[in-house]
């Protein structure tokens, strides 16, 4: 690296690589230069015109936005020529801005009003009249009032650059510019709603949000989201007890600036006026509403006599439930019931990937390394669709460090359009990959990222393949839902405790999986915790005893003896895992009357049946989860209970398992679907169903092979 | 064709064919010394053309008076990149008219002087961006072209030299400010025509990311001349620094308005009262702005004695500019010719950045409140503090061509806007014919 610049600012010396910015420079050294259109990671504008500094030996004031550090420059930040013209400037942008603080959405976090009141004049003199346009409605999320607009370009920007949408443009000119979608009077976009979050000022609101509250009134919560597997932090803004919105307030996560439309509006399930409140017992063919004393002490009646005699009984976990739920789930299944008849619904085959890379170090990748990697190569998924974020990180990287991207998907996909698109059918991407050889070789380091048509022989066949290039590898297994890696490294699997050590480790034989459970005519009782196996299978055993655990009276509900009405992640503690075997922390946001965790109802539960199950709180459980679960061993604690997250290391030797592939069930979710509980969120629902508001992307795949139960929900409506 | 008789002043050097008969075929032009100077140059070395340039001391005629042959020299030559050849004929200040007539009546000179330009740099590819207003100069250029074609002057191995090149217009759609140079790329790239960061300058990264030069069309149809006279006798034509003729646009209150060529430096006492005849009607000179709108004004005091080259004026604080002159008689109400220009400005602000968008939006209401005889004695201030707050610190030139002129008004013509709070309340007064355009 070159020599460091050495300058001054505010009369302070100061050093910094060549190139830097001097608004960057000075942030470093907290020294603040006001900006709008600046924007990290975005094109630079120099449109704003606020960050104007005076530079020693230059008649004019610089833009600090665009000025990179020079030897010797001589910089003030705050002379009263800059403070006149930081003046000067807000003056003008309030010249046509309608000034409805009292009534506008921003108010109370708009970066106009903190500028004007840290740097703006307190007299007008402006008493012409204003410019007004009526506000316009681009899609039902969002709205956009021009007269707010201070064209800082952000919202073009983050959806063109860091989405590869590009849904937005400038309209007219001079006084009358403003933001216009590129399709005229509507969006076809991913209704991600980052222009909104990105928006500086109250121009672009969101439909969800806009007029329910003041921003201070609410408490904002930052957790993750509960929909796919990418583990974006989202921060709910909760206020009395209900999520008002959902935004990327708190950019500390492992999204930065990302969130997708489920992680910003998809959170209206929790308020779904289906969710269950209270526990439901079956009496005469019909349910009926029970105290949470009497339904526990009815299944637990029911396991207890079962165990007695050795009755087949099984467990099918969740994606979603944390990694402290998932672990006292299995230490019930196996310990208090003394079965390893439990699974979960697999949506990738993460094992046989664990296996396969054994004894290989530093060979799967983090969130982190999608956005540093120098190659990366995406096999068989839409990432744009299934897995936005990292979609947006391989975007980012390639944008700002001119990473390679390289797709063999069976359709078009967005990463065609920056990097280099290959077609295959499935099952032939091998072939496809076999050109590519020369090209990838010369890479320095390449990720595969592989989705569900990848698994068991086909993952091995992809790992030689990856140790015959020659370059350092890593590996994504693509799963779906927010803790579909928990649920595997936590012992959701019928022969793999925690930490994928074999369940004969404490003298159990394999158990039963998710098909065999359910077509086992045997079979006595089934505890489905937050999962709707029902939905695409049927129960063999038609007289089994059914316990569901569930936000919702899914179709495994309907057919339950005994419903725990559960609370959803966005209502409790815990710590979930990413796709990537990122762990971060879920911070509990809104209450639902009525309603448990899972962990408290399986604590409950053991109780009940006079059972040991260890610790009861989260915290404590995390921590025997770091004691004695391969891969989360001292996990640092303080970093994720700050928000942050931490990386798991799962690779050890071989894994003892049975490779499973005809287990693996992909989900087929997109950007606008999101399994069972995505049917009871109205505003992903709204935005399926409103004409031209869905982006029509040739990429969305019109049948949904697998899922869980979304074609019904589109044929029901 | 030309819209107003010659002066017998007139140095003709690049409007020496405008008057012959079918001034626009390559007959005409092959018959009065055409295409001799791409013969010259394609005999010459890339650094023996420009520093036959530098000799010629030809500055960019758009108004900015860049050195052309020091512009040439900074496109790199080895980047491995396609290098493209521009002919900024976006001319829309007001005022300025001359580029039309090098288009209309001698589209062959300009097509030369590109040509020139693309052998330096051996570049393939050249544009004339035209103004969507002259809509009808495009038949005249493309038909020129076609031409050249025919002729062997465009396309490949020119003149037996194994170099090809091609050229092609392309037309602005009404913005003033895609006559900014780098507004006017991305306007060619089919973006919309708002300005580029500066740096990179566009004869390193111009037209489609890549080395380009970018230069007015007067300034290139001034090239052929060069190389067919020599830069020394080019240089010689006008005052040191200033080298050359130069078409001259003068509209308002003189005797006889139209375009001339004048050698640099020519006074401009002498170009009012004898090249236009004179004041009109025997009115008194006011005030002359002597470079486009966007020039400051000069008081009748600051024209006695100066010479019109661009060093001259920018003593003054003014600038050559574009060469369009405004004349303004005694009777010319400054507060209305003051808003005239703020409009336009206002009109044409692209909207990119906040002072200037904002600015000649809130410059013009003011200024027409202030005409219609709603002003107060503060906004006199605000005037002069608003166009202040713009100068120098707008994204591009547009804001400072808003602002200076706006300071010029108010700094040397103050009297007139207290005056005018005086005199003219209530009144409502149309702004005069000339530059009520």
């Amino acid at each position: 690296m070159a020599d460091p610049v050495k300058f001054t600012i505010d009369g302070r010396p100061m050093q910094a690589a060549p190139g830097t910015l001097l608004i960057n420079a000075a942030k470093e050294a907290g020294i603040a230069i006001p900006s709008f259109c600046y924007y990290d990671g975005l094109a630079l504008q120099a449109a704003c015109r606020m960050c104007l500094v005076e530079v020693e030996k230059t008649p004019k004031l610089q833009v600090a936005c665009t000025t990179p550090v020079a030897e010797g420059m001589v910089v003030q930040t705050d002379s009263p020529q800059v403070r006149q013209a930081r003046k000067g400037m807000l003056e003008f942008l309030l010249t046509n801005h309608p000034l409805d603080c009292p009534v506008c959405d921003k108010g109370g976090e708009c970066e106009l009003q903190d500028m004007v009141f840290r740097y703006g004049a307190g007299e007008s003199r402006y008493v012409e009249s204003k410019l007004h346009v009526d506000e316009k409605q681009w899609s039902p999320i969002v709205f956009y009032d021009a007269p707010r607009c201070i064209l800082c370009y952000r919202c073009v920007r983050i959806c063109g650059e860091g989405l590869g949408v590009g849904a937005l443009g400038i309209g007219n000119r001079g006084a009358a510019a403003e933001i216009v979608p590129n399709r005229g009077d509507h969006l076809e976009c991913d209704e991600c709603g980052a222009c909104i979050d990105i928006c500086p000022v109250g121009a672009l609101t969101s439909g969800t949000y806009r007029y329910k509250t003041r921003p201070w009134e609410m408490e904002h919560i930052g957790t993750i989201c509960t929909h796919c597997s990418n583990g974006c932090k989202t921060t709910l803004g909760v206020r009395n007890g209900n999520i008002i919105r959902a935004n990327n307030r708190d950019r500390s996560g492992v999204n930065g600036e990302f969130l997708c439309v489920k992680g910003r509006y998809a959170f209206d399930f929790n308020e779904n006026p289906e969710r269950l409140t209270a526990p439901l017992l079956r009496a005469g063919g019909e349910f009926k509403p029970v105290s949470w004393a009497i339904a526990l002490a009815t299944v637990a009646k029911k396991l207890s006599e079962l165990k007695a005699r050795h009755g087949k009984f099984g467990v099918i976990g969740s994606n979603r439930t944390t990694n402290e739920e998932n672990y006292q789930l299995q230490k019930f299944a196996r310990l208090v019931m003394g079965t390893s008849n439990i699974d979960h619904h697999r949506t990738g085959d993460f094992a046989t990937l664990l296996d396969t890379l054994s004894g290989r170090a530093n060979a799967l990748a983090t969130t982190a390394d999608v956005y540093t990697t120098k190659a990366a190569l995406v096999i068989h998924s839409d990432l744009a669709q299934e897995h936005p974020l990292l979609a947006f990180q391989l975007r980012a990287n390639s944008r700002h460090h001119k990473a390679h991207v390289y797709a063999v998907t069976p359709g078009p996909v967005r990463e065609d359009n920056y990097g280099t698109g290959v077609r295959a059918d499935p099952g032939r991407e091998f072939e496809v990959l076999a050109t590519l050889r020369e090209k990838l070789a010369a890479e320095t380091e390449l990720i595969f990222l592989f989705g569900a048509a990848i698994k068991g022989a086909a993952i091995r066949q992809l790992v030689e393949f990856g140790d015959s290039l020659g370059i350092p590898v890593k590996y994504i297994c693509l799963l779906d839902y927010s803790n579909s890696r928990g649920a595997s490294d936590m012992g959701l699997l019928p022969d793999l405790l925690p930490g994928y050590r074999h369940v004969s480790e404490i003298g159990l034989d394999p158990g039963m999986d998710c098909d065999q459970m359910l077509s086992d005519p045997n079979l006595e009782a089934l505890w489905v915790v937050g999962s709707n196996p029902l939905a695409r299978q049927s129960l063999g055993a038609t007289n089994a005893f059914l316990v569901v655990s569930d936000l919702f009276l899914t179709e495994t509900a309907r057919r339950a003896d005994v419903v725990f009405p559960a609370m959803s992640a966005y209502e409790k503690n815990g710590t979930v895992t990413n796709v990537c075997g990122d762990v971060q922390k879920l911070s509990r946001g809104p209450k639902t009357m009525g309603t448990k965790s899972d962990l408290d109802i399986v604590a409950l539960l053991a109780r009940e049946m006079r059972a040991d199950l260890g610790p009861t709180k989260v915290d404590d459980v995390f921590q025997e989860i770091r004691r004695t679960v391969r891969g989360y061993e001292n996990l640092p604690f303080g970093v994720i209970e700050t928000g942050g997250a931490a990386a798991t290391a799962p690779v050890h030797g071989p894994v003892r398992f049975e490779s499973r592939p005809e287990l693996i069930r992909p989900t087929a979710n997109g950007l606008f679907t999101s399994g069972t509980l995505g049917r009871f969120s109205g505003m992903l629902n709204g935005l399926i169903e409103s004409p031209g508001a869905l982006y029509r992307d040739p990429h969305v795949r019109p049948v949904i092979e697998f899922g869980s139960g979304q074609l019904e929900m589109v044929q029901d409506k | 064709m030309r819209y107003n008789e010659p002066s017998d002043l007139e140095v003709r050097v690049i409007s020496q064919r405008f008057d012959l008969p079918n001034s626009t075929s390559i007959d005409t032009y092959l018959a009065n010394e055409g295409y001799v100077a791409i013969r010259k140059a394609l005999g010459m070395t890339a650094e023996a053309i420009i520093e036959e340039l530098k000799v010629s001391s030809l500055r960019g005629r758009g108004g900015a008076g860049f050195p052309t042959g020091m512009k040439w020299s900074f496109v790199p030559r080895n980047s491995g990149k396609p290098t493209y050849i521009i002919c900024n004929s976006d001319e829309s200040e007001p005022g300025t008219c001359k580029d039309r007539l090098l288009m209309e009546n001698d589209p062959h000179q300009l097509i030369e002087g590109m040509l020139i330009a693309g052998w330096t740099i051996k570049s393939n590819k050249g544009y004339i961006f035209i103004r969507g207003e002259y809509r009808y100069l495009i038949e005249i250029v493309d038909r020129a072209i076609a031409e050249a074609y025919e002729r062997g002057y465009l396309g490949q191995n020119i003149l037996g030299s194994g170099w090809d090149f091609d050229l092609y217009t392309h037309t602005g759609a009404g913005a003033y400010e895609c006559g900014e140079e780098s507004a006017l790329l991305e306007s060619l790239e089919g973006k919309r025509g708002v300005p580029r960061l500066k740096p990179p300058f566009p004869a390193v990264v111009g037209a489609f990311q890549s080395p380009t030069i970018l230069n007015n069309t007067e300034t290139y149809s001034s090239v052929p001349v060069i190389f067919r006279n020599g830069g020394a006798w080019f240089a010689g034509l006008g005052t040191p620094k200033n080298g050359g003729t130069r078409l001259m646009c003068i509209s308002g209150h003189v005797n006889k308005p139209g375009v001339y060529e004048l050698p640099m430096g020519f006074p401009m006492m002498r170009l009012i009262n004898e090249v236009c005849g004179g004041m009109r009607n025997g009115k008194k000179l006011k005030a002359v702005i002597p470079g486009g709108s966007s020039a400051p004004v000069l008081t009748a005091a600051e024209c006695e004695n100066l010479p019109l080259d661009f060093d001259s004026l920018a003593k003054l604080k003014s600038m050559a500019g574009s060469g369009g002159l405004v004349v303004l008689d005694e009777d010319t109400d400054i507060v209305a010719v003051a808003l005239r220009t703020i409009k336009f400005y206002a009109h044409e602000s692209c909207g990119w950045c906040i002072p200037c968008r904002e600015g000649t939006t809130w410059l013009k209401k003011l200024l027409t409140r202030f005409h219609e005889g709603g002003g107060t004695e503060r906004d006199i201030d605000t005037i002069g503090e608003l166009a202040s707050n713009m100068l120098g610190r707008t994204f591009c030139a547009l804001g400072d061509a808003a602002a200076m002129p706006t300071t010029g008004f108010i700094t040397k013509f103050r009297s007139e806007f207290e005056e005018y709070l005086k005199k003219s309340q209530g009144r409502v007064q149309p702004a005069p014919e000339l530059i009520n355009v």
